[in-house]
């Protein structure tokens, strides 16, 4: 693996059983990914980028083939070492926000730092800056049934960056918001992936997405069918 | 993170309230349901060892293959020397004579013509001798309807009921006519000095208390008595206490063919109240465990309501990195508090109102007007030291078993499963 090579996919197969049968998800996806990247898996549903991305997430094991994210091997952890890698390197994003219904925008930002066990000083420094990147200081007391679409989509992606993670995954993020708000998150999420270096990777078959991606995965029936970089 | 986990505790009701509300329920339910039948099983032993049996009971081979038809020709006597040995030899207990007698109580008018005559229940119990603790236990401070108790031989008490259907009042002069112990006919004039109400149905349609040294005068048994009775002296029932002095006095008098030997009882043996108290244990052990089994169900399922409820928290948190074990031991922590805080209230709202059962009662004269049982016409419940934790069985228990149950789920189904949950 290069210094820039963040994750490398080699000959991952997933497997899920139905019944007495299986169906076979991933068939032999061989792929790097480098620090930075702003790529999408795009492909219809059923084409397998949600599978892939759970399991470049380590939510979920691969059946064969292996992921290694950085210099972890996905099908060697541990469940307490998949929370560990998780906890400190990954951020995720999810289409309908899953923002914690009790909790107010601040705390939900915060709920990854303590995890991760900071200090009440930086976390409240760390939160607030993440709450600035989205656009969203002013909500700290809010609850998120308090909040829009787009306007909890942008906490959830503070939720996501707060720690400074490494890799973000994106689920599907635009998928339920409307053309500005997807217009605005995507700029807030490229600006971090600029100033951060963060390497974002989006599961989606939104056009609106799509057209913000720098590299284009396309998938269908678990076949990695194209790879394009775009200058 | 602790604080972090019980403001979204406190700030969900469905988390906390709810299950709150349903523990403290169970919990409340079961704590009363124990204490009622405790109280009525206490109520059973205390009622029976108060009037009849004492804790131990003393008397002659003959009187007791006989009792029921009270042979007082088959009494005891050289009692005063006898109680003097069994205080010697027992100390733990107080031990006191009886002559239970039947009869009939003749009301006469001005002109000592009958006016009123009645059959009648008596109990000769020493009521004017020193230390006497007679009158405390069979409660007569508080159960004297008018008048007062004994104070002087030639008293007698009887049942308000009694006095009301004989027209009878205090200070008028009635006659006992009975049959001696020696089979004579015995007649002695008495003065009502009181009325009575015990609120036990058996006692209260027709019974008469006197002094026992009046009886005994009267039904020609100086120095004797039908029964002797033994009472702990911390005032409780101990069975194992109580079998020990019985086999201890018993092997003492081993001559079975004397019928005028004495022999021991305990309460269990007298009555059929052993076999009576082990149908009513065993019965209430059974209510008492159906409904903590039953409890334990709901209780339990709300555990895994709650539990199954929370699948997609446990994604998202699954997600940011939160460990399966972190998030299952916060799973049980939270319920473990559930558990304390809905069993505690529980608890303190079962003993508010066993102790208010336990003070009032439920009165259920009208329904055992006709019964022969000595039992107390209030069904009372009776708080104990299992009154205080039984409600934690269900309440804490089958909580913290329900939530464990489907905790478990957690680690059964594959993270991304969990995942996958949250896109509803």
């Amino acid at each position: 693996m290069g210094d820039s090579q963040i994750i490398q996919i080699s000959n991952l197969v997933k497997d899920y059983a139905m019944g007495k049968q299986f169906f076979r998800a991933l068939h032999d996806v061989n792929l790097s990914i480098n620090t930075g990247e702003f790529c999408g898996l795009v492909g219809p549903s059923g084409s397998g980028k949600t599978t892939l991305l759970n399991i470049i997430g380590a939510l979920d094991n691969p059946t064969g083939g292996d992921i290694i994210i950085m210099n972890n091997s996905i099908k060697d952890l541990k469940n307490k070492q998949a929370a560990k890698l998780r906890n400190e390197s990954i951020g995720f994003i999810f289409q309908t926000y899953n923002l914690l219904p009790v909790y107010t925008v601040f705390e939900n930002v915060e709920f990854p730092l303590l995890l991760l066990k900071k200090s009440k000083k930086e976390r409240e420094e760390a939160v607030m800056r993440a709450l600035e990147w989205v656009g969203l200081s002013d909500k700290v007391n809010s609850r998120p049934n308090q909040l829009s679409g787009g306007e909890s989509q942008r906490v959830a992606v503070a939720r996501a960056m707060v720690k400074l993670p490494r890799i973000v995954l994106a689920d599907e993020p635009t998928a339920n918001l409307d053309a500005a708000n997807s217009h605005n998150i995507l700029q807030t999420m490229l600006k971090l992936n600029l100033e951060l270096k963060t390497t974002f990777i989006f599961a989606t078959h939104d056009e609106k997405v799509i057209r913000y991606l720098r590299r284009k995965v396309a998938l269908s029936d678990g076949n990695v069918i194209n790879d394009i970089i775009m200058n | 993170m602790i604080k972090f986990l019980i403001k979204g505790l406190i700030r969900d009701h469905h988390r906390s309230l709810f299950p709150i509300i349903i523990v403290t329920f169970g919990t409340l339910l079961t704590t009363v349901l124990y204490s009622f039948i405790n109280g009525q099983l206490n109520d059973l032993i205390d009622s029976n060892a108060r009037f009849d049996t004492g804790h131990l009971k003393l008397m002659t081979r003959a009187y007791d293959k006989l009792s029921n038809q009270i042979p007082n020709e088959f009494a005891l006597t050289g009692v005063e020397k006898l109680i003097e040995s069994l205080n010697n030899k027992y100390p733990g207990y107080n031990w006191t004579p009886r002559i239970k007698f039947i009869g009939l109580l003749d009301v006469p008018d001005e002109n000592g013509e009958t006016k009123n005559q009645n059959t009648v229940f008596g109990m000769a119990v020493n009521l004017i001798g020193k230390n006497s603790q007679e009158s405390e236990r069979f409660n007569l401070d508080k159960s004297i309807i008018r008048g007062h108790i004994p104070e002087k031989p030639g008293d007698i008490l009887i049942s308000e009921e009694l006095a009301k259907r004989m027209k009878i009042d205090i200070g008028h002069s009635v006659t006992l006519l009975s049959t001696s112990s020696n089979g004579a006919m015995a007649v002695q004039n008495f003065v009502v000095c009181g009325t009575v109400k015990f609120g036990i149905g058996v006692m209260d349609r027709g019974a008469i208390i006197t002094d026992i040294s009046d009886m005994q005068f009267t039904l020609e048994m100086f120095d004797g008595a039908g029964e002797i009775l033994g009472f702990n002296k911390n005032k409780f029932y101990i069975p194992s206490e109580a079998e020990k002095i019985k086999f201890d006095f018993n092997n003492h008098y081993l001559n079975k063919g004397d019928k005028y030997s004495p022999l021991m009882l305990t309460l269990e043996d007298q009555n059929g109240l052993g076999e009576y108290l082990q149908y009513i244990n065993v019965v209430g052990f059974i209510i008492v465990g159906i409904f903590l089994i039953a409890m334990s169900i709901v209780l339990l399922n709300t555990g895994l309501m709650s539990g199954i409820r929370r699948y997609g928290e446990v994604g998202v948190r699954l997600a940011l990195g939160e460990a399966k074990a972190h998030i299952y031991k916060s799973l049980l922590y939270e319920s473990v508090l559930i558990g304390i805080v809905g069993s505690v209230i529980g608890t303190i709202l079962g003993l508010a109102i066993t102790f208010y059962l336990q003070e009032y009662g439920i009165d259920i004269t009208e329904s055992i007007k006709n019964s022969s049982i000595i039992m107390s016409n209030i069904l009372r419940a009776k708080i104990s030291f299992v009154s205080f934790y039984i409600g934690f069985i269900p309440g804490l228990l089958a909580t913290l078993i329900g939530t464990a149950f489907s905790g478990i789920q957690i680690f059964k189904r594959q993270t991304a499963s969990l995942f996958k949950e949250l896109e509803v």
